[in-house]
């Protein structure tokens, strides 16, 4: 580029960029859109990217999801095999799994994008996860961001029924095993449970359909609707903001961090391609959904180690735990055994989606937050995500209950034993160890910003006593550990007031005192260091 | 004809008449039957059945009693046949280390001459499945792909798609059927050993088993490729998602620690 021109008044015609960029803005007004968004600021922490991956792999799925749909024949027309795979020759299946096993053995580079559109969604799956958990422990749910969180959420549960009719589509051997389990779950509701299947499938399962329907779901209904929530998203994390970790020069009002353009432009391009890489590097080194060695879904076959992609396990653990009750009535059954994980399993996922308004319920605070918690600053939240977690492993043990059995030798009836029992007992357990865990760290913290840092020099006093000389934390780091604020529990005030009236108190206005004590109470959190504490112990007297 | 006749009522004509039927029957007998083929063999068999008997007094009676007969620490083997004798022993099952769930495969420590007299002993108590020969199990005129769709309604209920092993009830296990004997394969089909239930021929013809022998070793032998990539244990989506997590979210999560950690430097102007 030529420098000359700005200083000498320009003749002739402006560079051919600038006319592009003039004739857009008088149309689409570009110059007071980037104006406004390409100074924005982001802060900087790994794991303000994991939403990132998420996006990216969401953007790596439909680009090769499209290449896929090029060769791919949604249909279940029964045909006979006679591509390069030589154990299946002249096999009855329908063309959708013959069009799989084409795209794996005879479209160039075919199998390659299979196993990186497989693995994508994997990982795109278990981005969410994690990042939905940097939300959760951080607090980053918390006002103006609820609605921005029930957006991920809302993600992340569509993901996995796109990931669902997804990996349903080739009607291999082992996915027709996860639709027929689906159609049980839905024939154990009661009274429409039969017309629901039959709708679904177009009749008797599995019927001619479900594959061609799948495939609408798949590539059209949900991804749609996911593409539309992920700009929204995307959108209200433009406008509210991101969040930030407490520093010094870090406040409510600001946000410290870099530019969009050009730094996060060219970290966030680049994160896309290193994203893209890894994907594609572990796509080309393992295995995924290899439909050849399962062979077409037959109703009547089975496989055992039948289990769902990750994201779908805990609802097969759900069903692998639960006894199998049923209840028989006037020549109906009732299959509990099936009916009942199928109401829990919206439940599992529902229990960790609404959390951020009973937090603010407790908490009755409707500021706007914009600094980060640390996990260990908010003890209960951080207690409840950790037994979230736990539980939701504990299903996961129970969805692969077979290969933890093989695997470590072990009888599959105590391990379902120990998650029939473990289902109710460990969250509560890691509650109650998060909670400590936490306490002590907040100690720990107190401990720190009082007496200094342990700096392992061990000095001899004249009178012969051995003290630890503790070094002073530097005033960012006072301020680091001491930026959270800490609420006092609700009090419901006194009930009689002066004229000896009782006021009538509310079950509801109980409890939240209740659960404001249980979060906030002495037993919750452990005071921050004051000002005067730290001046009493800091003056005079130095050591300890 | 007429002195013969005459003598029909002798005392003695009786006892006359049958050593000559008795002489012709035994002539008859003598030059019809297989009889020096016959009589050499069984020496042999004989002779096996005799040293598998001071085998299995040893190795195996403890358990199945001195006759074979069973007793409360090992079923009856009359009528096992030599088979089950060849797949228990031959795969190292046989003798078993410990009681338990179920008598896992191990190091087999008789060589294939003593199993074969086990195997003759064993066989001698009462009629059940031989052992095959390698033109019932080999791989001529196998079809894979029946092969397969038999092993998949039969078979991988149990052992997975393509023989990789599950678990069954209270530590019982269907074991992988990777680097298995085709014979043993066979035998553990004719014979049902310890969970499995038996596929006789009635249930599984010679021709369906020799296929699913050829299936097993096209798709889970020592030469089968794997197109994708590393198998991850051929057990579906569990590893699967093991590895995703671990190989693949890590693997990001450390790339994005590393962008993040790459920042810009604020230039002074």
């Amino acid at each position: 580029m030529s420098t000359n021109e700005n200083t000498a008044p320009r003749r002739g015609k402006a560079p051919a960029g600038e006319r592009v960029a003039d004739w857009a803005d008088g149309r689409l007004g570009i110059y007071s859109l980037a104006k406004t968004n390409m100074r924005k600021i982001f802060p900087d922490h790994w794991s303000f990217m994991l939403g990132e991956v998420c996006m990216y792999s969401f953007i790596i799925l439909i680009l090769t999801g499209v290449y896929l749909t090029l060769f791919f024949h949604p249909s279940m027309n029964e045909v006979e095999y006679h591509g390069s795979y030589i154990p299946l020759q002249g096999q009855m299946m329908s063309e959708a799994f013959n069009s799989t096993l084409h795209i794996s053995f005879d479209v160039r580079g075919g199998l390659l994008i299979r196993q990186i559109h497989h693995w994508a969604a994997l990982i795109f799956l278990a981005g969410m996860f994690v990042h939905m958990m940097r939300v959760f422990f951080t607090g980053a749910f918390r006002k103006p961001r609820e609605v921005n969180w029930i957006f991920g959420f809302l993600l992340f549960v569509l993901g996995m029924f796109t990931g669902f009719t997804g990996y349903s589509l080739p009607d291999d051997l082992l996915s027709g095993t996860g639709v027929r389990f689906m159609e049980g779950a839905i024939l154990s509701v009661p009274i429409v449970g039969t017309y629901l299947s039959f709708f679904l499938f177009g009749g008797e399962f599995p019927g001619g359909d479900f594959v061609a329907r799948f495939y609408s779901v798949h590539i059209l209904l949900l991804p749609g609707i996911m593409l539309g929530l992920m700009v929204g998203h995307l959108i209200l994390v433009f406008y509210h903001k991101h969040t930030q970790f407490a520093g010094p020069g870090k406040t409510n009002n600001n946000v410290v961090g870099m530019p969009l353009l050009p730094v996060y432009m060219a970290k966030a391009g680049g994160f896309f391609f290193l994203v893209f890489g890894v994907i594609t590097a572990i796509a080309a080194i393992a295995s995924i959904n290899p439909i050849w060695s399962m062979g077409p879904y037959r109703p009547d076959q089975v496989s055992t180690g039948a289990q769902p992609d990750w994201y779908m396990g805990f609802s097969e653990g759900l069903i692998r735990a639960m006894p199998g009750w049923e209840i028989n009535l006037w020549g109906h059954t009732l299959v509990l055994g099936v009916f009942i994980p199928l109401v829990i399993f919206p439940l599992v996922l529902v229990a960790i989606a609404v959390y951020p308004f009973i937090e603010s319920w407790v908490t009755g605070d409707k500021r706007e937050h914009h600094i980060l918690d640390r996990p260990r600053n908010a003890p209960t939240r951080t207690a409840f995500g950790a037994a979230w977690i736990s539980w939701y492993f504990v299903l996961m043990i129970a969805g692969g209950n077979d290969l933890w059995a093989t695997h470590f030798h072990l009888s599959i009836n105590a391990i379902t034993w120990f998650v029939r029992v473990a289902f109710f007992v460990v969250p509560v357990l890691t509650f109650i160890a998060t909670k400590r865990i936490c306490l002590g760290l907040q100690r720990r913290d107190k401990d720190k910003v009082l007496h200094g840092r342990e700096s392992g020099i061990i000095k001899r006093l004249p009178h012969g006593e051995f003290i630890e000389v503790h070094e002073p934390l530097s005033q960012e780091a006072l301020h680091t550990l001491t930026a959270h604020e800490q609420y006092k529990p609700v009090e419901i005030g006194p009930t009689v007031d002066e004229n000896g009236v009782e006021r009538k108190v509310k079950g509801s206005e109980k409890l939240r005192a209740k659960l404001s004590e249980a979060y906030y109470g002495d037993e919750s959190q452990i005071p921050k260091p004051t000002v005067e504490e730290y001046k009493e112990i800091t003056s005079g007297h130095g050591h300890h | 004809m007429k002195k013969l006749s005459a003598r029909r009522r002798h005392p003695l004509a009786a006892v006359v008449v049958l050593l000559l039927a008795l002489a012709a029957t035994g002539g008859l007998y003598a030059t019809l039957a297989p009889a020096s083929q016959a009589k050499a063999d069984d020496t042999a068999q004989s002779l096996a059945i005799d040293e598998g008997k001071k085998l299995y007094s040893v190795g195996c009676a403890t358990c199945h009693g001195t006759g074979g007969q069973g007793s409360s620490d090992g079923p009856s083997l009359v009528g096992v046949g030599a088979a089950a004798v060849d797949f228990q022993v031959g795969t190292g099952r046989m003798p078993a280390q410990q009681p338990g769930a179920q008598i896992p495969r191990k190091k087999v420590i008789y060589t294939q001459a003593q199993i074969d007299q086990l195997a003759a002993y064993i066989a001698s108590l009462g009629a059940g499945p031989s052992i095959p020969t390698k033109a019932e199990y080999g791989p001529d005129g196998a079809d894979i792909a029946k092969g397969g769709e038999l092993f998949r309604t039969n078979c991988a209920q149990c052992h997975n798609f393509t023989g990789k092993g599950g678990a069954l009830t209270h530590g019982k296990f269907a074991p992988s059927l990777e680097g298995v004997a085709p014979k043993h394969i066979y035998e553990a089909m004719q014979t049902g050993p310890q969970n499995m239930p038996s596929f006789p021929d009635t249930t599984l013809t010679e021709q369906n088993k020799k296929d699913i022998i050829a299936y097993l070793n096209a798709v889970n032998g020592g030469n089968t490729e794997s197109p994708g990539g590393l198998e991850l244990g051929g057990l579906g989506p569990v590893s699967e998602g093991l590895f995703a997590w671990i190989f693949g979210l890590g693997a990001l999560i450390a790339v994005a620690v590393w962008v993040a950690a790459r920042t810009a430097k604020a230039k002074k102007s």
